[in-house]
């Protein structure tokens, strides 16, 4: 598009000069784009329709990749698994946040230092929070599970029983919400306080307050949390493999870990790319339908 | 009649407010509580992995578990540091990828950042919601065809693939870098213009100067991606030499889960991982306001 524009004839000097420079400034990020975007992305789509073990050339097979998958029973677990992630982990994510937030906004005691430790964990390497958790809902010798045994308790199998893998994985993905809850802070110290006030004489209560204020003033945030967190969901992948590496029995075999195991360990290039396509095109479709039904839900201040 | 009335209704707005009294001291303790449950929540994992690097094994396998380790053995730490070669893998993650693509990134995203926020190009702003639109693409769908990029161009095995394209601009960064650009007067850069500055002079020179917290935003948090990184190590570097801190924990934890437990495995885990959180905590502690105020400006004011 831009080439166009510069092939057009009449320019004055002013103004090629100025698309001179704005495109020297945004070279990089345009060759960038080209290298390691559209290039990567176009060869995705069509090694998608290949078989390639990166030992032979790929051979084109048409839509066999996608249509094998319609009788891939391991293609359905893994849409079951990865659905479950998703319409769980993206909501409760997103209100744990938000209801910390809250909390944090509130007149207490040491805020900032309740901030930075709410928020440290979201910082913290994965590698280091999944040896920690691992370790600390260890069946036998974790603090928790030895904390249960020592009180003749029943011992939780956290990571080791195929009903309880999900939602532990689960809740320390919840812990790891800092980010987004450092962004909802953000936005709830902007919402005007003459709006509370307002509705304070008025009467209404801070239930009411909360509903008919704080949510509506945040929502545009809340749907940008949401679309973050429904592509991250998608797209989870390191917490599972350190932790669960997909087990105990499947449990937690997500499209993304299945996906690796396609392209690295099986070495089938062209199947792993028809995966990564059909979770692109996933995504989205949640995201339009997200902002489709955003105009219902959210509130945008006019500026 | 009249008076005693009046007298009943005193006595309920009387019991009213004490009510309400209670009522708000109860929700305060109870955000307290909250408050307080969550933060140990946050912490404890933490204390747990640095208070177990200090046991050894007959402290680590008891029940009830023990919380504070006595006799706490400081030389684990430099021992677990010592079972691998932790020094090269530190230096790999440090000189050979994060130090590198921070470069890369504070450079690259600076400029184009100048480009979509100061300058006016026709164009600009179809090219910067395109910038952001490549946001969404799941990185599965570049995984495979880069990988294949690399190995026909022979970086795999080394931090090509991990550094190169930080010089290209990323959109989180580009966008990062250009909320806070778009901040400064534009009246600035038409001073330096008149002054017969270049583009160049007057990024340089006179904006440059002003948004040194924002480069530093942008190099923390570069530098974080780096040091944080597990999935692109994982891919692209596999002979032992190469491994970043992260590949070496994981083969750490690994081997401890396969091979059995050797002695001190789960107290040698847990003191390298705690080495290689504290940086962060170091870090964090010092820039805790560059971090946030990083976070937020990704998220707000789209």
């Amino acid at each position: 598009m831009a080439v166009a524009i510069t092939k057009a004839p009449r320019m004055s000097r002013a103004r090629r000069h100025e698309l001179f420079y704005g495109l020297l400034f945004a070279s990089p990020w345009l060759v960038g784009f080209v290298l390691w975007t559209i290039f990567p992305v176009l060869s995705s789509l069509y090694y998608s329709f290949t078989r390639y073990d990166l030992l032979q050339p790929p051979v084109f097979i048409g839509l066999t990749n996608y249509t094998n998958l319609l009788t891939d029973d391991d293609f359905f677990l893994v849409i079951q698994n990865t659905l479950w992630w998703v319409i769980l982990s993206s909501p409760i994510g997103v209100a744990s946040a938000f209801l910390m937030a809250v909390l944090l906004n509130t007149k207490i005691f040491a805020r900032s230092a309740f901030r930075a430790i709410f928020f440290f964990p979201s910082i913290v390497p994965v590698i280091v929070v999944s040896s920690v958790w691992a370790f600390v809902l260890n069946i036998q010798y974790g603090a928790i599970n030895a904390t249960l045994r020592a009180l003749e308790l029943q011992t939780i199998p956290f990571l080791s029983s195929p009903e309880y893998a999900k939602p532990t994985l689960l809740l320390i993905h919840t812990w790891m919400q800092g980010g987004a809850m450092v962004i909802f802070l953000a936005t709830l110290q902007d919402v005007p306080r003459e709006l509370y006030d307002a509705a304070t004489i008025d009467g209404a209560g801070s239930w009411n307050r909360f509903w008919s204020i704080t949510i509506p003033m945040c929502s545009p945030v809340i749907l940008f949390n949401m679309v973050m967190a429904f592509i991250g969901g998608f797209q989870n992948f390191a917490l599972p493999w350190l932790l669960t590496q997909g087990g105990p029995n499947r449990s937690t075999e997500f499209f993304s870990i299945y996906l690796y195991r396609n392209a690295f360990q099986y070495l089938r290039m062209g199947k792993a790319s028809a995966l990564a396509w059909i979770m692109f095109m996933v995504i989205i479709t949640f995201t339009v339908i997200l902002f489709r039904s955003s105009a219902r839900w959210v509130y945008y201040r006019s500026e | 009649m009249g008076a005693e009335s009046i007298s009943s209704r005193q006595s309920i707005e009387l019991r009213e407010t004490n009510r309400r009294t209670f009522i708000s001291r109860l929700a305060l303790i109870g955000r307290y509580a909250i408050l307080i449950a969550l933060a140990a929540s946050f912490l404890l994992p933490f204390y747990w992995m640095a208070s177990s690097a200090m046991k050894d094994d007959s402290q680590v396998f008891t029940v009830p578990p023990r919380w504070i380790p006595s006799p706490a053995y400081i030389s684990n730490f430099w021992n677990a540091w010592q079972v691998q070669n932790f020094n090269q893998f530190a230096f790999n993650t440090i000189f050979k990828y994060a130090i590198p693509s921070t470069i890369g990134t504070v450079l690259s995203s600076t400029l184009v950042a100048y480009s979509f926020a100061r300058l006016r190009w026709p164009g600009r702003d179809t090219m910067f919601a395109i910038c952001l639109g490549t946001l969404m693409i799941p990185f599965q769908v570049k995984l495979v065809p880069l990988f294949i990029i690399f190995k026909h161009l022979g970086w795999i095995n080394t931090y090509l693939p991990l550094v190169v394209p930080s010089f290209f601009a990323d959109a989180f960064f580009i966008f990062m870098m250009r909320q806070f650009l778009r901040s400064i007067p534009m009246e600035l850069s038409e001073a330096a213009r008149i002054d017969g500055a270049s583009e160049f002079q007057t990024l340089v020179q006179v904006i440059l100067p002003l948004c040194k917290p924002a480069l530093t935003v942008v190099a923390l948090f570069a530098f974080l991606g780096a040091w944080n990184d597990y999935l692109g190590p994982l891919i692209y570097i596999n002979s032992e030499p190469e491994w970043t801190l992260a590949l070496a924990i994981q083969r750490m934890g690994r081997a401890m889960s396969e091979v059995g437990n050797k002695t001190l495995a789960y107290p040698y885990l847990m003191a390298v991982s705690t080495i290689v959180t504290m940086p962060i905590l170091v870090v964090f502690f010092f820039a805790q306001r560059s971090f946030i105020e990083g976070i937020s400006l990704s998220g707000v004011k789209g």
